[in-house]
């Protein structure tokens, strides 16, 4: 036990002696937290759209003002010429072009029908998927109107739509992100400075004077996990409790020592993950290299910005493989939903698992001897 | 006392797939001894004492070190034994005396008898002024007379030495060897590999590898004797002279 | 020039002696173009719902029916009660619940109105205002089956063709995003930690002390990285090409000489970072937790960068794979030429000077 004690002073003292890492470990989350959840808006609002008028009518012009107090749309340009609004849509300038046929008045009276034209910029597509919605949305009621006005009394049984948003009221997107950019930035400083620092070790060759010495193999590991476990539980601290709670607002809906739980076990697997590259690489690159391939993975595949029901099976498959996934899922749920243990035991076990493997692994793979 | 074996080794061998590093090496280091372990570049040596401290688990043969099987009780071969490796192995982020407290601390001092001895080693190496600073801003002598003084805090019966003098001025390296006799009359058993063949002159008796074998193992006097030659140089040049392999 | 290739080819056994960090370096980007290519998509399709239906006639039978053979949704439970809504979204479960009320139907028929409620878990914003609207589309499909024997007078018909990516994939957005991901990041974490690692192991010296002009022995470093990326470009473009059917519609040649653009301004990123740190944990920290985030939500492949506050959207502009992003949709998708990518471009390259003049400033102070 007490050399266990010597071992935990001598990392503390390496990380604290460290100013630029000890910045890019405390300063460099904090900052990203408070920057970088303002970026991560998906909703779709202010499309641009551009109008072609070839027929420059009443309802055409009625039309046109229905678009234009939506509030979803902002009309960038109105022109004669199709091939200007096309030529719109290459440059960026617009997302949706609304051609307007000539005859369209006149087709309405006389045969009862007429047609308009829509093209999207389609390479981004889910905002051409709402962007034709909701233009596709007005249309229609645009349409009912019309009718209504010539030829009130019939116009068919119509069904609404009323919406209640539960948890999140106002649809926050905050609210949504902060919590998941905390669990990725604890990862980043506890995965990253694990992987890194027992390498460093080997690199430099201090790792065989301590091969030499009778510490016992988990008490070295212990000695090199615990001062990043408790590295991490202040970084979360901090994301939480300081920027989440004064920048953003946020104050977990559920219960607090909940959530520190499950953030104790997700340290244990993340550490394990950094630990297991360790052993499986020789200098300080290759660690690196291993650690920015799996953290691409972590971020990306976790569902932290992209669902992961979209995915194709084979994708959900690494999704539920990924630690990531499960503390992002869960922070969510406890933050915002007000989950309670009952409803997350599955993440629990899950994470138990994750824990258990990796660190078995490593530890196995970790040799004294050769 | 005089005839216990510290190191005892029948046919040690160490294979790296069809490659032979050290090849049934034979013999035996009493207690209280100097022993140089000498060989060109290539010729095993580090491999071989790799072994002997429990870094790395032998391929056939057997070897015993002060008492414990290499084997079986490594572990406990860990207890008895100091080494310092031929790269500089203190960390340079720590302090003197931080790097004295960890290490001693690992070793499981106690925390009163950690503080007696760095007291006594700082006066000792005269680092009074410097005891406060950085390992990494020392000048290389001072830093491997530190990393000895490391190696042997824990009073170990035996201690190991890869070429602790590399790089280091004539004076340092005077200095270091009067550190290594003192070491010894106090009781301390001295592995050491070395390319320096004055140094060898120190040693009560000396081994040369050659390609893998143990090739002449005696006083210095004898082997100068025996190979009908000035010094040592003569005969280490005599017998690296044939070795098949260099680095 | 013997000189100069002399170095070069050491840098070249530095990277060729070490497996391991080669098969990171092409490995690497192979995997993730492939995953993300295949995985990532805005989209928000199979999303869970359930059905509380109270009404139970012919119009929210058909109404659940829709729902069901729907892409967009899966139905996961159909209900009696609305009790139980809150502890589904609590499990994390199901992302929306629809309500029918009672007598659905009949108000539709005889009352000439009715109403659907949808409840949605609005911890994620977006999933919840995509689902309503999924629904709403699917709704203006169902009553437009209702009359569709019975003529309507005044009708306005729709059609709407989608430019550039007809089946709304995922892939044309996120390959050019990837791209410049991947491209950016690899190539100043490399170089970074390829030049502290001289200074750290101390061999850096000696190349300095050699009688080689020091910013020779900077581009010797660099040039195997160069030459590496490119290797790597090609690499993903073929991926991108034959694996993830993704055409190339413009000029290939253009395409390649814009990326050759950005990897010499990730390059002399890397260049910086190496200057102002003294070892590879340090380099590696600021080119992985400092860059990998950021480029990551900047980039405007993940998130419309129309939608972040303003000083946002001029980091966003400092950031280099920004304009690579644009300049691979311009020419890979819409297949564009150089007049439309001229101004990004020069930005690009405008970028890479600068960070070239700082870093040998910031190299001369080092000297001196």
């Amino acid at each position: 036990m007490s050399t266990l004690k010597y071992l935990l002073q001598k990392e503390f003292r390496q990380i604290f002696r460290n100013p630029t890492i000890l910045r890019m470990i405390l300063i460099v989350p904090v900052v990203q937290l408070i920057i970088l959840p303002l970026a991560a808006d998906f909703e779709i609002k202010n499309i641009n759209i551009s109008i072609v008028d070839n027929d420059r009518s009443v309802v055409a012009h009625d039309l046109i003002e229905e678009i234009k107090s939506s509030g979803y749309f902002k009309l960038v340009n109105y022109t004669h010429d199709y091939q200007v609004a096309f030529s719109d849509i290459e440059s960026d300038e617009t997302d949706i072009v609304l051609e307007i046929p000539d005859g369209l008045e006149s087709d309405l009276i006389r045969e009862q029908k007429g047609s308009l034209f829509i093209a999207v910029n389609a390479i981004n597509g889910t905002k051409a998927y709402v962007g034709g919605a909701y233009l596709t949305r007005i249309i229609t009621g645009f349409n009912q109107d019309i009718r209504a006005e010539l030829n009130p009394g019939n116009n068919g049984a119509s069904i609404g739509v009323a919406v209640i948003n539960w948890f999140n009221p106002l649809l926050n997107y905050q609210f949504f992100m902060v919590p998941g950019i905390l669990v990725v930035l604890v990862t980043m400083v506890a995965g990253y400075m694990t992987a890194l620092n027992i390498v460093k070790e080997k690199e430099v060759g201090t790792i065989e004077q301590i091969n030499v010495t009778p510490i016992r193999k988990t008490h070295f590991i212990l000695g090199k996990l615990i001062p990043f476990w408790v590295l991490g539980v202040f970084v979360f601290t901090l994301g939480m409790f300081v920027v989440a709670r004064i920048i953003y607002g946020i104050v977990p809906l559920g219960s607090v020592f909940l959530l520190y739980g499950y953030l104790a076990l997700y340290l244990v697997a993340i550490l394990g993950v950094g630990l297991l590259i360790s052993t499986y690489s020789n200098t300080q690159q290759q660690a690196m290299s291993l650690s920015f391939f799996m953290m691409m993975i972590f971020i990306l595949m976790s569902g932290l910005f992209t669902s992961i029901e979209s995915m194709p099976r084979w994708a959900q498959w690494i999704a539920a493989l990924n630690p990531v996934t499960y503390f992002v899922q869960v922070m969510r749920m406890i933050v915002m939903k007000g989950s309670e243990f009952e409803h997350i035991t599955r993440h629990f076990v899950i994470m138990a698992g994750f824990a258990f493997v990796f660190n078995v692994w490593a530890i196995i793979n970790y040799k004294k001897t050769s | 006392m005089n005839s216990q074996k510290m190191i005892s080794t029948r046919d040690l061998t160490k294979t790296f797939g069809d490659f032979v590093a050290v090849n049934n090496i034979t013999f035996d280091v009493r207690q209280g001894e100097i022993f140089g372990f000498l060989g060109a570049n290539g010729a095993g040596k580090t491999t071989a004492m790799r072994m002997l401290c429990g870094l790395s688990i032998p391929t056939s043969g057997e070897a015993t070190i002060a008492g414990y099987d290499v084997y079986k009780e490594t572990e406990k071969i860990k207890q008895n034994i100091g080494y310092m490796s031929q790269k500089f192995s203190l960390y340079e982020d720590l302090t003197v005396a931080e790097n004295i407290r960890f290490f001693g601390g690992i070793y499981g001092l106690k925390n009163g008898e950690i503080k007696a001895r760095s007291r006594e080693l700082i006066n000792a190496l005269d680092l009074n002024d410097q005891k406060d600073l950085l390992v990494g801003s020392l000048p290389l002598g001072w830093k491997q007379k530190l990393a000895f003084s490391v190696a042997i805090f824990h009073h170990p019966k035996l201690v190991f030495l890869d070429e602790p003098t590399g790089g280091v001025d004539p004076v340092t390296r005077r200095q270091f060897w009067d550190m290594i006799n003192q070491a010894s009359e106090d009781g301390i058993t001295i592995f050491v590999t070395t390319h320096y063949m004055d140094e060898a002159e120190y040693c009560d008796r000396i081994s040369m590898m050659v390609d893998g074998y143990i090739r002449a193992l005696d006083s210095p006097a004898q082997l100068k004797k025996q190979y009908n030659a000035e010094s040592m140089d003569e005969v280490f040049y005599e017998l690296a002279r044939g070795a098949k392999r260099t680095e | 020039m013997k000189q100069l290739l002399a170095f070069i080819h050491k840098e070249f056994l530095h990277v060729f002696r070490d497996p391991k960090t080669m098969l990171l370096l092409f490995g690497l980007p192979i995997a993730q173009i492939l995953l993300f290519g295949f995985a990532l998509s805005n989209e928000i399709n199979h999303s869970n719902v359930i059905v509380i239906d109270y009404a139970k006639d012919v119009a929210s039978r058909s109404i659940i029916e829709k729902v069901r053979a729907s892409e967009n949704f899966d139905l996961y439970d159909v209900l009696d009660d609305h009790h139980m809504i809150e502890e589904v979204f609590k499990r994390g479960e199901t992302k929306m619940a629809i309500v029918f009320p009672s007598n659905f139907n009949e108000d539709l028929v005889h009352g000439g109105y009715t109403e659907v409620q949808l409840i949605t878990d609005a911890s994620d914003p977006n999933t919840a205002t995509t689902l309503v609207n999924y629904f709403n589309m699917l709704l203006l499909g169902y009553q437009s089956e209702m009359y569709q024997d019975q003529q309507m007078p005044m009708n306005i018909q729709l059609s709407l063709r989608n430019i550039y990516n007809p089946e709304l994939e995922g892939t044309t957005n996120f390959v050019p995003g990837v791209m410049a991901l991947v491209l950016l990041l690899v190539c100043v974490l490399m170089t970074s930690v390829a030049i502290v690692k001289e200074k750290e192991l101390g061999t850096m010296e000696i190349l300095l002390v050699s009688p080689f002009n020091p910013f020779m022995v900077i581009i010797s470093k660099v040039i195997p990285y160069l030459f590496l990326s490119i290797v790597n470009l090609i690499v993903i473009l073929a991926l991108s090409v034959f694996v993830l059917n993704l055409e190339i519609a413009g000029s290939i040649i253009l395409l390649f000489g814009v990326s050759i653009l950005l990897i010499l301004a990730a390059l002399s990123l890397g260049i910086l970072i190496s200057n102002v740190t003294n070892n590879q944990q340090t380099a590696m920290l600021i080119s992985l937790m400092g860059m990998l985030l950021p480029t990551l939500m900047f980039t405007g492949f993940m998130f419309p960068i129309e939608n972040m506050p303003k000083f946002l959207q001029v980091i966003s502009n400092i950031i280099p794979s920004t304009w690579y992003y644009i300049i691979v949709k311009n020419v890979m998708i819409k297949g564009l030429g150089f007049e439309s990518i001229w101004k990004e471009s020069l930005i690009l390259a405008g970028m890479t000077t600068f960070l070239l003049l700082v870093s040998i400033k910031k190299f001369k102070i080092r000297l001196s």
